[in-house]
């Protein structure tokens, strides 16, 4: 954790936002072209400490992210490393054009980091929702995307978009979700993690289906199943890697996201085996719907984003496997 | 050091006239363009680059500059004249407007060519852009001005005004916009499609200090300029009264010369206009 003044104990105990906040502090202290810019919305994303700590390099543009997004080209023209924040379907949608235009277009150093993405913002309903940003943002060439599991990963990931030269999407919920990856975990942008080794079919998951992936593997494990699980945090570059290896060696795949099923992960994993080694990939997520409004675990049963629709899709996609293979 | 500097009003017509050329030769050669646009605001960016702004063309990427962003990106003809006899790049490159491999693209790219600050087209985010800069220049306390060229159709954009509202807020005095009021955009006049009203006083009610001239009046252009610099705790937008193709009789306040490049013998006929000796006082 080189660099970071946040203590294991502060990550492991604390929601993404929190540590999200803390994360830019830390950052903030150690790089110092680093400016927040926030849409009114600094303390939801937790951007209040960083204004704090640094309040002359905070600027709240108000209610208009559109204007945030291409005032943050600016800066970065001028040698600063601006942090955008805002709630993902606002950095997404709202302010999308400006995001490809102002930002990915000249390819300038804009750190993009979204919070409350996904159905997390469950009761707020569908207005609130982000189920569309990782296939909007994957069509605009130069941009990584990141998608982080946790709170480690998503310090490392505040840290590495900062260092990395380029823009970046990063793409976070707001609550707290089960530690995926220990201490000494290392994030490389475009290396995905292998959480488990498995031969008979793959999860590949980002974000916070990376811990429902990992309890399906344990599922299928007691039903003699031996599911390999990767965690794909960058879904641009994607690690095609790595893909192609589960395709090739275990010959089956699932993909899991807290989105569309429409352009998402799915999509992508499956543009990579469709071309390089073709086999099944079942798609996990939002199934082309809008998600409604409820309490955030009551609405992830609903549209099957679980551990149990992983198993059953780890299911069918070995079936398509052995069917193929006969 | 930087391009040489033109003092006097004379010679800054004089720059004009050849940038007026510029813009319609190399519309004309590409076949497609935006030339009326480029000719109303050719007086305010000839002076910007040949008299106000501090700039290295030599250095483009010279961290003290002033910066000008186009934020009304389809009059790019005018900009890359401009860049082009300041010393960014070849006269001769001019012509190669438009092409495959050209770095002068239908709109400024600032990836592509040398001295473009940012790359715009899509109308009404440059000044958010130009926000950026200017806050940026605050903060590392240096003296460096930002420039922004705003069209008045594009004023019917929302985030103008997100940007109006935090350049007043954050009392950006480093900050100039002129508007190219030529009261014409594509399918009619201002009036017609989205009526502006009294643009400056609109500016005025967002708590800009408000500066009204001909934008063909060199003079008047420089004198607000001064003025500009000269305002503190507040950004200046000069509402530049122009004419839309001014310079070239048969391109004047017409709205088919907004995206219509001529053809060969309207461009012989345009060069022949503006080569005709400059008319004292002519505004």
């Amino acid at each position: 954790m080189a660099g970071t003044s946040l203590s294991m104990k502060d990550i492991e105990n604390s929601s993404i936002r929190d540590v999200f906040g803390r994360a830019l502090v830390s950052i903030g202290e150690r790089v110092p072209e680093v400016v927040l810019l926030g849409a009114d919305a600094i303390g939801s994303t937790r951007g209040a400490l960083f204004a704090k700590q640094f309040p002359e390099r905070t600027f709240n543009f108000g209610i208009a992210e559109q204007e945030m997004v291409a005032a943050a080209a600016g800066f970065a023209t001028c040698g600063k490393i601006p942090i955008a924040t805002a709630y993902a379907f606002l950095l997404s949608m709202r302010a999308c054009e400006q995001v490809r235009t102002d930002i990915c277009y000249p390819n300038l150093n804009v750190k993009l980091m979204a919070t409350h993405a996904g159905i997390s913002m469950a009761t707020g309903g569908t207005t609130h929702h982000a189920t569309e940003d990782i296939a909007i943002m994957r069509s605009f060439a130069n941009l990584t995307i990141i998608v982080p599991a946790d709170a480690l990963e998503t310090v490392k990931a505040v840290e590495v978009a900062v260092e990395h030269s380029g823009p970046v999407y990063l793409r976070m919920g707001r609550g707290e979700i089960p530690n995926v990856h220990s201490r000494d975990y290392e994030f490389v942008i475009g290396r995905s993690t292998c959480m488990r080794a498995g031969g008979d079919v793959s999860v590949i998951a980002c974000g916070t289906m990376v811990a429902e992936a990992i309890a399906a593997a344990d599922s299928l494990e007691k039903e003699g199943i031996d599911a390999r699980v990767v965690n794909m945090h960058t879904i641009k570059p994607l690690d095609q890697e790595a893909v192609i290896a589960a395709a090739l060696e275990t010959g089956a795949i699932v993909t899991a996201e807290e989105h569309n099923i429409v352009g998402g992960l799915g999509e992508a994993v499956a543009g990579v085996v469709s071309e390089h080694a073709p086999a099944p990939v079942i798609r996990v997520g939002v199934r082309d719907c809008y998600c409604g409004i409820g309490p955030e675990d009551g609405l992830r049963r609903k549209l099957g984003l679980t551990s149990e629709s992983i198993v059953s899709a780890a299911k069918r996609a070995m079936s398509l496997k052995s069917s193929r293979n006969r | 050091m930087g391009r040489a500097v033109l003092k006097t009003p004379e010679e800054l017509a004089a720059r004009a006239r050849d940038i007026r050329k510029h813009v319609i030769k190399m519309v004309g050669a590409a076949s497609s363009g935006h030339p009326g646009g480029s000719l109303s605001a050719a007086d305010i960016v000839t002076v910007l680059y040949f008299n106000e702004m501090n700039i290295r063309p030599e250095d483009p990427g010279w961290p003290r500059r002033d910066r000008f962003v186009l934020s009304k990106g389809h009059a790019a003809p005018v900009l890359y004249a401009a860049l082009a006899e300041a010393g960014y790049f070849p006269v001769d490159d001019l012509l190669t407007l438009r092409r495959i491999d050209s770095h002068l693209q239908g709109h400024p790219s600032m990836r592509s060519t040398p001295g473009v600050e940012m790359s715009t087209g899509s109308l009404g985010q440059g000044l958010s852009a130009a926000c950026g800069m200017a806050i940026a220049a605050k903060l590392d306390g240096a003296s460096r001005r930002v420039y922004v060229m705003l069209g008045d159709g594009e004023l019917e954009e929302g985030q103008i005004w997100e940007a109006v509202m935090t350049a007043a807020h954050r009392k950006l005095d480093n900050l100039t916009a002129f508007v190219d009021s030529n009261r014409l955009q594509i399918d009619g006049t201002v009036a017609e499609v989205k009526s502006m009203g009294r643009i400056g006083e609109k500016f005025a009610a967002f708590g800009w200090h408000v500066i009204e001239i001909d934008g063909h009046d060199i003079p008047a252009i420089m004198a607000a300029l001064a003025e500009a610099r000269r305002t503190q705790g507040q950004p200046t937008v000069v509402v530049a009264h122009t004419v839309k193709g001014k310079g070239v009789s048969f391109m004047e306040n017409r709205v088919e010369w907004h995206g219509t490049a001529p053809k060969p013998d309207q461009v012989q006929a345009a060069l022949a206009e503006l080569d005709a000796p400059l008319k004292g006082g002519d505004a």
